[in-house]
């Protein structure tokens, strides 16, 4: 066999250039409406909207909805729901704030701010958190409650078990270590930022070249070269546009000032310094990148689309569903309680109210991400975006100053309309809604 | 009625019951299965051979009897019980995911992964354009979620999954039922070929002039029992209606 004739099939015909690139036309649609609806508000509030300090900000609020919105993927492609999320939140965020400001320090003998504290006040959470969304998925998938009501059971169960953890108070102020995943409070500075960016833009490009080479190992068709640059360099342009704006955003004199006394030095004349990427930022990126491996290229991943599509087809090929419901569930924990360490260190406090119809907002992410109620469709950054967009119109609105009750109406509006769109899109292209 | 030269059967089913709710479904049925041999299963709709077979994929737990492999007796509670005595199931509905693709769906639930426990994704389509390129040449969509297949392109994924993995036993509930000739026959020509490598095959058919050409011998189900086993050889499509519909066994065999 010649050269020419083993890579003939493994050329496709030529096609336009979106099909070339293969690019998901509903990620293109999303992305569109999203780069509109800022440039809208952008003009509206006179070029307020799309400043570096905006950006910023917006980003860090969407971080606890977003995480939590990963998980709610998985909960709604198994056709199950999670109305619990946000009171699951508030419990998590009671037990690590109850955890680090009354029990830790005594037990341990330390400070209120040592690390020590911080850490093991976190991995309680998490295990709690853990562990009621497996709870939950137990009385789904081995009970057959339907999901619907135990977790709006969950809604009111775990929302009362907070408040009487904390007694209502607020709880705080929180250890320092914890705050530095609230956002402003914990960013990486502008060297580590652009580290962050090489780093990211380089594994982006090595996975796209290994991708390609497995599927020219067994003979598969690949996309043309110049659609795999125009991809590579698309990514790269994105993530350092991306890091390029949060280190835009300067940190305020005063405040460096106070960072260079607490640090026993004096401010240099004109020196300045960009926040750079928030960690929680951080931690939803690395997120966002492990649940999208899940999803794709794990077994667990898989068994969750299959008995979305088919939860006969999967129990009869030997997927365990009922142990599946349980994993996803618990998951499900595992975020939310993830959330709260971000939510609470945002808020540099415990509220009793926190994470109040986060539930509404997951669940509506996830839908306007393009996940599928009827099971067995959607995508993690689908679902990311979706809470983006979420955050951008409200706060959009906020800053153009519509009245409360009328922000609340678009974005329920905004909620029924993005389905809509998304039903006669998929009818439109022939897939299952 | 078995014959005792050939050895002991691939598969016996003894005493099968299973009852839902007051029905009995199916009622003490004995049937066995050799090396090599197709085995019909007739009779109306609700005569239990779906629910018997049912038993034997793991799909239901029968409420009494015993099945033995190869003469020994097994265990099978569930669909992986039965998938790792090298039973497939070709049902009826197919039992796909609609929103896989075909290679995601020949392998659910036995993915090929690599070293570090990812699933392979292009071995898994470079295998499955193999064992498609065998049984249906035409098939092209290896991308597609097979909601978007014809019915002749989904049976043949789910023939794929039976055949890929090795089966010495093959389920086949209604398997032509939503074909056109042409694709009929190429299934009649894959049992004849599967027959010969050895596989023992149920086939669940209603469609009697069929099992006259595929099967050795049909087993006749009413009502959740069995009304007899005869070889196919020794009777006409006539006699086999009787059985199916009066439940009665041809005159000149009954003994």
């Amino acid at each position: 066999m010649t050269a020419a004739t083993a890579h003939a099939p493994a050329t496709q015909k030529k096609k336009g250039v979106f099909a070339a690139l293969e690019i998901d036309t509903r990620l293109l649609g999303m992305i569109g409406a999203f780069v509109v609806l800022c440039l809208a508000f952008n003009f509206i509030t006179d070029g307020r909207f799309l400043t570096p300090r905006n950006i910023f900000n917006l980003t860090i609020q969407t971080v606890s909805v977003a995480i939590m919105a990963t998980g709610m993927v998985f909960i709604i492609v198994t056709r199950h729901i999670d109305l619990s999320v946000g009171s699951l939140l508030a419990t998590s965020s009671a037990v690590m704030a109850m955890a680090q400001t009354a029990i830790l320090p005594d037990l341990l003998g330390v400070g209120l701010d040592s690390p020590t504290v911080a850490a093991l006040a976190i991995v309680i959470g998490l295990m709690t958190g853990t562990a009621i969304g497996a709870f939950q998925g137990w009385l789904v998938g081995y009970l057959l409650i339907p999901a619907f009501i135990v977790t709006l059971g969950g809604l009111l169960v775990w929302r009362n078990v907070a408040w009487y953890l904390t007694s209502g108070q607020t709880i705080g102020p929180l250890n320092e270590y914890y705050l530095l995943f609230g956002g402003i409070n914990g960013t990486l500075g502008e060297t580590l930022s652009w580290a962050f960016a090489l780093v990211a833009t380089v594994a982006a490009l090595w996975a796209l070249v290994a991708s390609r080479r497995n599927k020219v190992a067994h003979e598969m068709p690949v996309k043309p070269l110049w659609a795999e640059g125009a991809i590579g360099l698309l990514i790269a342009v994105t993530i350092f546009g991306f890091v390029a704006l949060l280190v835009a955003y300067q940190i305020p004199s005063g405040r460096l000032e106070r960072m260079f006394v607490a640090r026993g030095e004096v401010l240099p004349e004109g020196f300045t310094q960009g926040y750079g990427i928030p960690i929680s930022v951080l931690m939803l990126i690395v997120l966002a990148v492990l649940m999208t491996v899940v999803s794709r290229k794990t077994r667990f991943g898989r068994y969750v689309f299959a008995t979305g599509g088919n939860p006969d087809a999967a129990e009869l090929s030997g997927i365990n569903t009922r142990m599946l419901t349980v994993k996803v569930f618990a998951l499900m924990g595992f975020l939310c309680a993830l959330s709260a360490v971000v939510a609470s260190a945002r808020l540099t406090n415990h509220t009793n109210d926190i994470g109040t119809l986060d539930e509404l907002r997951v669940i509506a992410a996830a839908v306007i991400g393009g996940t599928a109620l009827s099971g067995g469709v959607g995508t993690i950054y689908g679902a990311i975006l979706g809470a983006l967009i979420m955050q951008s119109l409200q706060s959009g609105m906020a800053m153009v100053g519509v009245d409360a009750p009328f922000q609340n109406i678009v974005v329920g509006m905004v909620l029924v309309v993005a389905v809509l769109v998304d039903i006669l899109y998929r009818k439109r292209t022939g897939g299952k809604a | 009625m078995s014959s005792p030269d050939r050895g002991t059967p691939l598969v016996e089913l003894r005493d099968i019951s299973l009852a839902f709710g007051g029905i009995q479904a199916v009622d003490r049925v004995t049937v066995d299965l050799y090396p090599g041999e197709v085995v019909g299963l007739l009779g109306h709709n609700g005569a239990g051979k779906s629910t018997l077979i049912k038993c034997l994929s793991g799909a239901y737990r029968m409420d009494s009897g015993e099945i033995r492999i190869n003469g020994e007796k097994v265990e099978i509670n569930n669909p992986r019980d039965a998938r790792r005595h090298n039973i497939e199931t070709i049902y009826q509905t197919l039992a796909l995911a609609d929103n896989l693709d075909a290679s995601a769906n020949l392998f659910l639930g036995r993915e090929l992964t690599n070293a570090i426990g990812m699933i392979d994704e292009a071995q898994m389509e470079a295998e499955t354009r193999r064992i498609m390129g065998r049984l249906n040449p035409n098939f092209r969509k290896f991308s597609a979620p097979v909601s978007a297949l014809s019915g002749g392109q989904r049976q043949s994924v789910a023939i794929a999954r039976a055949v890929y993995f090795n089966a010495k036993i093959l389920i086949m509930d209604e398997p032509t039922a939503a074909l056109g000739p042409q694709e009929t026959r190429m299934v009649a020509e894959l049992i004849d070929e599967l027959k010969r490598q050895g596989l023992g095959i149920f086939l669940i058919d209603h469609d009697i002039h069929q099992v006259k050409q595929l099967c050795d011998r049909a087993a006749v189900m009413k009502n959740g029992a069995l009304v007899g086993i005869v070889e196919v050889a020794d009777v006409t499509e006539d006699d086999l209606l009787g059985m199916i519909i009066a439940g009665k066994r041809p005159e000149h065999l009954a003994a």
